[in-house]
This record gives C-alpha cells, structure tokens and sequence, in this order.
C-alpha cells in the first residue's frame, strides 16, 4: 500500500480533480458574471468574451453596498467577540469543573443548534420593535450571539478537553503566580480552539439571511447578503445580475481567504465539536 | 513564595478524594458557584433570544392579530392552528419541505460519503481537497443561489444552455429539482466532513485483517467501515435532516415560493411579511417547532442516534 503505482496516482489524480472541479464550477459562473459586461450578460458562455470591471465599480460606488458590507464586517466581529467569551468561560466549565445543570445546559446547547430560526422571526420581529431594537446592530447582534453560542461551547469544550492543565500547576510549583500560568502557559494552548471557533461562528454570522432580512428595513443595520436581494437595476426592466454577482463575489473573498489560511483548523473544528461530543 | 506554592500542591491530593463524598466540601461548593457563574451568561443569552420568544410565540398563535388591524387584536384560543392545518397552502410547503429534505439528505449522505473517502485515502493533494471542499460550505448561500438561479436562466445560463435553453425555475417539480441540487452542492461538504471525523475512528488494522481474510473492497465498507462509523452517520444524518427542513435562503432566491415551491419556512415569512399577519404567522411558527422537535425525537430515540455532547455530561 505504502508504494504507489502509476495507475493508482492516475485514477486518484482524477478523482481530486472532479473533486475540486465540482466545487469550484459554481463560484467561478459567479466570477465570470462578475466581470462580463451588461450586453455579454446575455451570452451563456461560461467565459466572458470581455472583461470589464464595470459591475465592482458601481456597487462600490454606492452606499447600497458599501454600507451593508460594513454592516456585515461590523455585526459579524462584534458577535463573534462576545460569543467566543461567553462560549469559552462556559466550556471551561464543562472541561473542567464538576457542577449539577451541566447536561443540562448541554442538552439546551443542542436544542438551540437545531432550532428552526423561522420559529422566532414572528416572535423576535414584535419584541424587537417593542424594544426599539428593531434595524438597530444590537438588533441582529443578540440573536447571532445566541445562535453562535452552542457551536462554540461544543467545539470550545472539545478543545478544551485536549490541553494538559497539568502543565498549569506545573508552572506554578516553578514559581508562576496562577495569572502567569494562565497567560503563558494556559492561554497559548487555549488560543488554537477559540480562533477556531471564532472563525466558525463569524462564518454563520457572515452567512445568516432570514434574521437579516426580518429584522432590518433600511441600509442603517441590514448586512450584506440581504441587501443583494435588495439590489435594483438602473431601470425597472432590467435584472441587475451583473452587479449582483459582483456583489456575491466580494462576499466571498473573505471566505475563500479564511478556507484557504484556515483549512486544518476549520475541519478540526467542524469534525471535534460534532462527533466526539 | 516557594513554601508556598509547596503547602499548596502538597494539599491538593489529599483534598481530592473528599470531593467525592456526598457532604459538598467547601472546595466542591467553591467548584459549583463558579462552574454555574461561568456558564450564567451565556444560559441568559440563549433563553432571552429562544425560550422567551418562543413563549411569546405560543401567546400570539392565539389572538387574531393582523398588524393591518392593530385596534383588531382578540384572544381566539386554538383557531389560528385550525386556520393553518385546514389550508391547502401549509399542506403544500409541508410537502414541498418533505421531498426537498428526503432526497437532498439521502444524495447528501451518499456523495458526502464519497467525498469523505476522497478526503481520507487520497494519495496526494489531500490539503487542496479539502480546501475545495470547503469553499462550498462557506460560501453565502444567497450568493450561490443567485449563481444557481442565472445559470438556470434561458439565454443566460451555461446550465440552461447546456439543457437546450430548458427554463426549470418556471415549474414546479423542476424548480424543485433545482433547489435541490443547490442543496445539495452547498452541503455536501459539511456531511463529507462529520463522516470523515467517523471514518478517521475506524481502525486501519482492522481494514487490513478483513483485507488478508480476502474480503472485498465492497464487503469491507458494509461489514467493517458501515458499523464502525453508525454513531457518526446518525449524528450527520440529525444535524442534515434539522438543517434542510429549515431551508430558506435558497427558495427565496431561486423562487421566492412561486410555482408552489415554497417550505414552510417560505410560509411562515409570507405570513408576517406579505400578509402581516402575526396571529397565523405564530402558529406557523410553533408548528414548524413542534415538527423540528418530532424528527430529533424519532432520531434519537427511535435510531438511538446518540446526542453530541451526551459524552461530555456524563464526564
């Protein structure tokens, strides 16, 4: 098994690139919108016949989008911080302390995993303008917080399982007063899981569109994939497809950033908080 | 400092086994305040964002109450539910949710399956693999329907060309068809990723005894890889099934319901936003919930599909 031969890396060698090809054939149609000019949006061809720049010029022209991109920047990073503390200290306690309520807020962790959102768009939509809460960041923040937490307290406590606290007292028979324990021998260990998870949870939050169009109205708070469904053309005729895949495309460069410097961690991540529990 | 640290560590083992006993030491409470305290936050946000809007929700499934007619609002019991389970309207999404969910997973769990073997025995590029694999299951999914909807587009689409100009979004069992195999190439992935975290479990010297016994390639996968993985297929199969009957995103792209393709998802959104009616709305709401509750139910105590994180309670 361990000495290849030439027909195994052959057929391997194809398999990878169906793999990779069927993967990849959707977002590159999205790139080739993305850059075919408004009389080519009309040609089927998969490769535009003419490039243009023309589509990122208008969208990033306008505060149509640019706002919702911050919006979405904004509200993502802000929900992921909070999420990622409360996760963390809760599975801490999880991985590590002994409490009655434990499977208990386990059991809640999963319920809210598998809720369906729909259930509280009603609900949520009437709260929210009771409160004044309604097209504000908070307004999505919160709920993005709650949605974001289960992941993290699962692939938190999962991580948090695997360090050798050991090593936290051993730094303190050295001599370590328990914050420098924590801070050079805890926190760097910790650190690998949470930016894990921070990358899953901002993933959802980027992701996130049926909160983000129920509970938003104007440009002030709505992100950036709910405003796509938003966007006009320059007349009422026209569909707007080429700025709309410019649009899809720009938000997911970050994505492809994260897939491509983050892979091993987010496999880790996605794979250790599922399966092992 | 020293002599400390050194009463301290000294102290610590032979406090441990009190801990044990059923009168709480001091240590234990000390434990317990702070495991509660730490877990206190993050338990406020989830019961304020679910539990107390859901509570909400059963309270407004029971009033008439159309945003249009504010001064309208009246306590009508159990009729919301009646209203939404005599419509031919919530039969219809249900329906629709149903194929979509039925076929989507079971193609899923095949070719994740597929995938997972690709991304575990590949010989080389295993790192680009999975890279590719993941661009999928990041992406926006309202980005990618768009993707999905133009190139299903007469005259417009590689996909629509390529199918002698055909138009699937414009029928209804085709356009289901379509939000299918956006489904599909979105989450496929992600199934591929939970098998291959169960496949990494199943132990290479077992393939390799089954192997000189002379089993098959096909006899190995059923008899040894199959039962080995159960408890993560189980678990894929729940986080799949839950996920796919919530869709949303790529219905109100590629359709937006039309054509009698939209999930009772898609219902419940029309409810509150086209017919701004809060009081069916609700009760679409809590049956959907109480839908979503059924399948994890039969999941788990019906296949014994073992609960992620029951593991980490018991510990």
């Amino acid at each position: 098994m361990a000495v290849t031969t030439p027909r195994q890396r052959v057929s391997w060698g194809t398999t990878n690139f169906v793999v990779i090809a069927l993967a990849l054939i959707p977002v590159l149609w999205l790139v080739s919108l993305a850059f075919k000019t408004p009389t080519a949006v009309l040609d089927p061809s998969f490769v535009p016949a003419q490039w243009t720049w023309g589509n990122f010029h208008q969208i990033l022209s306008t505060s149509q989008f640019i706002r919702p991109l911050l919006n979405s920047i904004g509200i993502g990073l802000i929900a992921t911080f909070i999420a990622v503390v409360l996760a963390s200290m809760a599975a801490y306690a999880v991985a590590r302390l002994r409490f009655p309520g434990k499977s208990l807020l386990i059991g809640m962790a999963l319920l809210i995993a598998m809720f369906p959102i729909i259930s509280l768009v009603t609900p949520l939509f009437s709260i929210e303008r009771a409160l004044g809460l309604f097209n504000t960041w908070p307004g999505l923040i919160i709920p993005y917080v709650a949605f974001g937490l289960p992941l993290g307290i699962y692939t938190l406590s999962a991580f948090f399982r695997e360090i050798p606290w050991e090593l936290e007292k051993a730094a303190k028979v050295d001599g370590a007063t328990p914050f420098q324990a924590f801070i050079r021998v805890i926190a760097p260990l910790a650190a690998p899981g949470m930016v894990t998870t921070a990358i899953l949870v901002f993933l959802f939050c980027w992701n996130e569109f049926l909160l983000a169009i129920s509970l938003t109205s104007t440009t002030a708070s709505r992100t950036a994939p709910a405003s796509i469904a938003y966007f006009s053309g320059s007349s009422q005729f026209t569909v707007p497809t080429g700025p709309i895949a410019a649009a899809a495309v720009v938000i997911t460069i970050p994505i492809i950033i994260f897939v491509v410097f983050f892979q091993r961690r987010i496999v880790a991540g996605l794979t250790s908080g599922a399966v092992k529990g | 400092m020293s002599t400390n640290t050194q009463t301290v560590t000294v102290g610590a083992p032979a406090e441990a086994p009190s801990r044990r006993k059923p009168q709480l030491s001091e240590g234990a409470r000390a434990e317990r305040r702070l495991g509660w305290l730490l877990c206190a936050p993050a338990v406020i946000v989830m019961i304020a964002v679910t539990a107390y809007p859901v509570g909400y929700a059963i309270y407004l499934s029971l009033e008439r109450y159309n945003l249009e007619l504010p001064q309208n609002i009246k306590f009508v019991g159990l009729s919301n539910y009646g209203a939404v389970l005599s419509s031919p309207y919530w039969w219809q999404a249900l329906k629709v949710t149903v194929i979509i969910t039925v076929i989507s997973v079971a193609i899923t769990l095949v070719l994740g399956m597929l995938l997972a073997q690709v991304m575990h025995r590949t010989l080389f590029g295993r790192g680009t693999v999975r890279t590719a694999a993941l661009i999928p299951y990041g992406i926006v999914t309202v980005a990618a329907a768009y993707g999905w909807q133009y190139a299903w587009t007469p005259s417009q689409g590689y996909l629509s060309a390529a199918f002698n100009n055909s138009a699937p979004l414009t029928s209804e069992y085709k356009a289901i068809a379509v939000i299918i195999l956006a489904e599909i190439w979105k989450t496929t992935p992600f199934m591929g990723l939970l098998l291959l975290a169960g496949l990494s479990l199943v132990p290479e010297d077992l393939q390799k005894a089954a192997m000189v016994d002379g089993a098959t390639a096909w006899q190995r996968f059923w008899r040894i890889t199959v039962p080995l993985m159960k408890p993560a297929i189980l678990v894929a199969l729940l986080f799949r099934t839950l996920d796919s009957f919530r869709i949303f995103d790529n219905i109100f792209i590629l359709t937006a319901g039309a054509n009698n393709t939209g999930s009772v998802s898609i219902l419940g959104y029309d409810n509150l936003f086209s017919a701004l009616n809060l009081g069916i709305g609700s009760a679409i709401s809590i049956l959907i919930f109480i839908c979503v509750a059924i399948i994890a139910v039969v999941f788990i105590k019906g296949f014994g599909t073992a609960a992620p994180g029951t593991d980490i309670g018991k510990r």
